[in-house]
Formats: C-alpha cells, structure tokens, sequence
C-alpha cells in the first residue's frame, strides 16, 4: 500500500493518486494497514462497524452473565464462565483494532453510553430460562460467525486478523451452544419443553441479525466495493437458514417457522417471511430490553469511574504507562 | 505419606474455591473496565476448577455443591461475604490470596494427598495474589475517593480474618503449623498495606460468631441467599442432568 504522505482528513480533496491506487490495492485483496492512506469515508465506516462489533460484544456479555450464577451444573457454569469472558477479550481485540484508525476505547464507549452508536438489536432480547444460554450458543455465535467468517479476509487488516482470532472462539461458543441444548433436548420432558421455547424464541430474532433485505440495507453497496463485507445480508441468512435446519434435526427441535422447507431447484431452504417491524422497533429501542442493557452498562461506567481515575492517578504518580 | 485424601478437608478448601468463584462470578458484565472483566473471571475460572477437582475428592461435585443445605457448607466466612463495590471486593481478594497462596504453597510442600493439586492450585493463587497486591497499591495510592473506599473495604473484613488460621481438619498442618502460616500472612497483608498507604485496621480478627465457624458450617445472612440462587435451578429438575 502507498505510504500517508498527508492528512486525508485537513478537508481538501484527496490526490487522485493515492485514491486510484487505495481502490486498485483493495480491488486486488490487498490488505490495507493503519499507516496507508485510505479515503475519510472508508475510515469512519470501519469506526462505525468495528464501534458497533466492539459493543456488541461487550453487551453481549450481559444476557448470558445472567445465567452464570445459576448454572445447574459446576461443568456448565465453568464453560459459560469462560465464555464470557471470551466476549470481553472480544471486545478489547476490536477496541484495540478500532484504535488503529486514531479513536480511543473511551471515545467510543461515550459514543455507546450516549446512544450515538448501537450494537447487535439480538442482546435485548431477553434469556428467560437456562435453554436460552444453548440457544444464544447455537444461533445467535452461530449466526454472528456466518456474517464474521468473511470479515476475516475484510481489506482493513487490523480488523481482519482480530476476526481470525475472534472466529475461533465463536466456533467453540456454537458447539457448546449446541451440546447444551442436545443435553436438554434429550434429557426430561421438562428440559425438552425449555429448550424447544428457547429455540421457538431466539429463531426469528437469529435470522434478523443478518440485517435488513439487500434493497434496503443502507451501508452494504460502498462497503462491498471496499471489501469490508463480502457477501450481502439475504446470502448470508440464506447461508445460516441452511445450516441451521439439519442442526435442529439433529437436536431434536423443531424450527418455529411453518414454511420453512427444501427447495431443490434453488438448492436452498425457503423460509418464512421476517416480521421486519419487529426488527426496526428494537432497532428505536423498543424491545424487551434496550433500556436495561444500556442502562446496566452506562452504571457499570459511572460505578467503575472512580477505579479508572484511581489507576490513572496511581500511575501519573508512578511515571507508568495507564492501566 | 498419606494417600487417602481427608474429606473434610477437600470439602473445606473446596467450599473455599466454590464460594469465592461464585461471589467473582457475579462480577460478570458489571466491572469498573474491560480488562477487570477478565481477569475477575480468570480468577473465578480457576477457583472454580480447583473447587471441581476438590469436591471429586468428597463425592459427586454436583451433588456436594447444589444439593447441600446451608449447614453443610464449610466454607470460611470471608469467602461469602458480599462483593461489595470493587475496593472491598480486593480487600477480599487480598485477604484471601495471600492465605490461599501460603497454604497451599505449604501443602505442596509437604508429601500429603493435596500435594499435586496444590502444587498447581499455587501457580494460579499467585496470580490471584498479585492481582489484589497491584489493585491494594493502585486504590491506596490512587485518588483520596479510593484509598476511602479500600481503606473501609479492609476494615470491614478484617474480622474475617482470623478465622482462616484455626486448623483445618483432615490437613497436616497444626495449631503450631497454622499460627506461622498466620504470622507470614500478616506480614505479607501488613507490607501491602503499608506500602499502599493505608493503615492495618484495628480491632478483633474474630469475634464470637466468626472464630473457626464457617468451617464448623456456621455461616451469615448473605450466604443462604446466595446458595438460594445458585441451587435453585439444579434443585428444581431432580436427577437431571445438564
Ligand atoms: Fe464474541
Ligand atoms: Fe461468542
């Protein structure tokens, strides 16, 4: 990649030079590091994506927390321990990588806690019984690593190597998911009947975390040509539709979706249709529970301040580097 | 050397590990940063592994952990004691560590059965250790707000402390063995302390309710709430498993 040999972001037009060569290194996979130039659009879309895969994961954490005091088994509550915590490091690899572009992890929790940018509309669904842990395992990691796996070959290389690393554990994370529910699946009738409402729940919100239909998803045609994203919302649902649907057989569960079926002429599963009302609601902020997560989180912040300012404090005197 | 493993011992040290891992875990999704977040679970990641492996050496460590009453526990007071805000949480940690760190550094030491699980169980409690030594300093020294808070964090549990030195039964350490375990700890709590300057707290290391009786399976109010909704799920599908 050309070296910055300028601000992009003083405001005059970029050297055409530098854009041809930006497009045609990106046109040809090349992988674009921090210190190349790069079009101002190009870098706030990835703020905006990564912010937004970075809180996610750090709200992501609080759904599956709820249950970790209440684990029925040592086993199980180890493994959801570790998971997480999983989701912590999560965040801090993709904190780390958004920093790469010049914006700190407080700049963009203030963001977070402000409302000025979201995370995943699948975490304020709530998890009302032990099965929605396998659930969220399942199809909600399952469905985050269908839309991730591209993003491991994104053209903004920070952001790719940390998906690698994140891929891994989320492919951990689906088949814990997944062995969780088959324990309940073929356990009692009563374990049986939890896991099948968990799946009933957490299926159509699964699906909805692919984004909007390809028509009306706004960022998806820039962020194609700058291989950012590499497939579009409806392929990458289709894609998750067709896993999934032997794994519920498998487990034993059934998908709530009457017209789910095979399709062999399009070598697909057709489905049902999406009630997208619902997903533009929780997307304002009216589902079950935005106001909670957010909320939990802004407290979790202002509790802890004065712990970062005593870290900070500790170490202006000490001459370290901040904790 | 002795082979057969004591249980009330294992369960001793193991409500120890189960309990405190239970207190850390609810820490999840609530920490004052991201990076407590996971070193809070790693600790409780490894408490609740020695806390596996122990309650095996008693019976089944899911029936041990979910299905015994208040009573039964034999945990020490300290360990159930509510989280708190952060600064009493790490005086917790620090109060525990050290002694977790010391003790068991002398069972490996030793030729008994808990040698090879203590063996490993001191490489991770060193860690805990240093973790509530750098938050003890960082709080101490930190900002007027957070010496306040850890300085009532130290002063609140302190009388917690005591308890941790009367012999455990099933072990091989004696009163003898126990009162130079309680020396090096208070001379490790003592040099954390003065360095983070703060003052040791004043007053009884027991008190009538608190002299050996979480290990006698005498415990306080938080506890039973907090066995309540760990046991709660387990107990409400008998004989299924998970
Ligand atoms: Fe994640
Ligand atoms: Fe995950």
């Amino acid at each position: 990649m050309v070296a910055m040999t300028q601000d992009a972001a003083a405001g005059q037009a970029p050297d055409p030079a530098l854009v041809a060569a930006f497009d045609a290194a990106v046109a040809a996979d090349e992988r674009v590091e921090p210190r190349d130039w790069m079009p101002a659009e190009y870098r706030a879309s990835l703020v905006r994506q990564m912010a937004q895969h970075a809180h996610s994961e750090i709200i992501g954490m609080q759904p599956e927390a709820n249950w970790i005091t209440r684990a029925p088994s040592l086993r199980r509550k180890a493994i959801l321990m570790a998971k997480v915590q999983d989701e912590a490091g999560h965040g801090l690899y993709l904190y780390s990588a958004a920093e790469t572009l010049g914006t700190s992890r407080d700049e963009l929790l203030d963001k977070l806690h402000a409302g000025k940018q979201k995370y995943s509309s699948i975490f304020n669904y709530p998890t009302l019984t032990w099965a929605d842990v396998g659930a969220i395992g399942w199809l909600v990691d399952g469905a985050a690593i269908t839309n991730q796996v591209p993003l491991c070959r994104c053209s903004y290389g920070p952001y790719a190597r940390a998906m690698v690393r994140i891929c891994k554990e989320e492919s951990f994370h689906q088949r814990q998911g997944y062995e969780l529910l088959l324990a309940l699946s073929q356990g009692t009738e009563a374990q049986h009947a939890m896991a099948q409402d968990a799946v009933d729940r957490w299926w159509w919100p699964s699906l909805m975390m692919f984004g909007p239909p390809d028509d009306e998803s706004a960022h998806s045609a820039q962020s194609m040509a700058w291989r950012i994203k590499r497939h579009s919302n409806d392929e990458l649902r289709q894609r998750f539709v067709d896993i999934a649907v032997p794994q519920a057989e498998a487990l034993g569960l059934t998908l709530p979706d009457p017209d789910l079926k095979w399709n062999e002429e399009r070598g697909h599963h057709d489905f049902g249709t999406i009630d997208w009302s619902e997903f533009w609601e929780v997307l304002k902020g009216n589902g079950p529970c935005n106001e909670q997560r957010i909320g939990q989180r802004r407290r979790a912040h202002e509790e802890g301040a004065w712990v970062r300012d005593a870290a900070a404090e500790y170490a202006r005197k000490h001459g370290e580097a901040k904790a | 050397m002795t082979t057969t493993v004591d249980k009330a011992a294992a369960l001793a040290l193991g409500d120890d590990a189960l309990v405190l891992a239970q207190r850390l875990g609810e820490w999840a999704g609530h920490a004052p940063v991201l990076e407590e977040e996971v070193a809070l679970a790693n600790i409780a990641l490894d408490l609740l592994g020695q806390a596996r492996v122990l309650l095996s050496l008693a019976g089944d460590e899911d029936e041990l952990a979910f299905l015994r009453e208040e009573r039964e526990f034999r945990n020490l007071q300290l360990v159930e004691q509510a989280n708190g805000d952060f600064a009493h949480t790490i005086a917790r940690q620090l109060y525990f560590s050290v002694y977790q760190q010391l003790l068991y550094g002398e069972l490996a030491a030793g030729d008994g059965p808990f040698a090879p699980l203590a063996a490993k169980a001191v490489k991770e409690t060193a860690y805990h250790r240093d973790h509530a030594e750098q938050w003890t300093l960082r709080l101490g020294d930190g900002t007027d707000e957070s010496r306040r808070r850890v300085q009532a964090g130290l002063a609140a549990l302190w009388k917690f402390t005591g308890e941790m030195f009367r012999p455990v039964e099933g072990l091989d350490l004696d009163a003898e063995a126990m009162a130079a375990l309680e020396a090096r700890w208070l001379a490790a709590v003592t040099a954390v302390v003065e360095k983070a300057g703060l003052t040791l707290p004043e007053g009884p290391r027991t008190g009538a309710w608190t002299a050996g009786a979480g290990r006698q399976g005498l415990h306080t109010e938080p506890f039973g709430r907090m066995l309540a909704e760990m046991q709660h799920l387990h107990r409400s599908h008998p004989g299924a498993s998970w």
